[in-house]
């Protein structure tokens, strides 16, 4: 069971979590990206996602169906929110739900890297000053980064 | 020639202005002579030189060719999660 969504309304992990789990999954795990106050130094209002909607959901799809191949009986769900997002506001969410712990939880953390690292979606800081800065991760290699 | 639109995201619709543009390219083109063309437009400068392109949104790790009808777009650096 796979489920992909990018969404404009807060997420609600409760909810997700009560999806990818049945009577025979005996392990759940919930991944969730949120907005922090300071990058790179800088003090942060907010982000503001975009995405190029209809690629990101072929390519979450496509992480998904390999998340299913490697980690066998997995059932998850992914929802990537778009739109302006205040401090700790949830802007992607990832659970996962196996028989066993092992595979939910690696299947989590391959899913939040290939995201990262393949879905078209960018986002722009604001910060307290009135600056705006689109993030590029490949610029910041040499800082903690802006990772969630 | 023939016109190719191509979708732009990100820095790189804020630096063209436009979420969208068309590129006038020979019949036979690649990827790489989109980029080209687009290159030459104002804000084109922007543009690193092999920037990431998908093509029915799928990337395209080398230059490709390309004809109208197909959903050709920029990708900016990604940053989502």
């Amino acid at each position: 069971m796979i489920r992909c969504a990018i969404v404009t309304t807060p997420i609600d992990p409760a909810a997700l979590l009560a999806e990818v789990t049945t009577p025979s999954t005996g392990a759940t795990t919930l991944f969730l990206g949120t907005v922090r106050d300071v990058n790179d130094g800088r003090a942060v209002t907010g982000i503001e996602y975009s995405a190029y909607t209809a690629m990101a959901l072929d390519e979450m799809e496509r992480i998904t169906q390999e998340a299913t191949q490697r980690f066998e009986g997995i059932r998850i769900v992914i929802e990537h929110r778009v739109g302006i997002l205040l401090l700790q506001e949830v802007s992607v969410a990832i659970a996962v739900a196996h028989a066993r712990r092992a595979p939910a939880m690696d299947a989590s953390r391959f899913a939040i890297e290939e995201l990262k690292r393949r879905v078209p979606v960018w986002k722009q800081e604001h910060y307290v000053d009135g600056d705006r800065h689109w993030i590029d991760p490949t610029a910041m290699q040499t800082t903690t980064g802006a990772s969630s | 020639m023939t016109e190719l639109q191509v979708l732009l995201f990100a820095s790189y619709a804020e630096a063209f202005g436009a979420s969208a543009v068309t590129v006038s390219v020979p019949e036979s083109a690649t990827s790489a002579d989109v980029v080209a063309a687009l290159r030459s437009l104002p804000g084109g400068a922007v543009l690193p030189e092999a920037p990431v392109v998908a093509v029915d949104r799928r990337y395209v790790r080398s230059p490709v060719a390309v004809r109208a009808g197909q959903e050709i777009a920029l990708i900016p650096p990604v940053a989502g999660g």
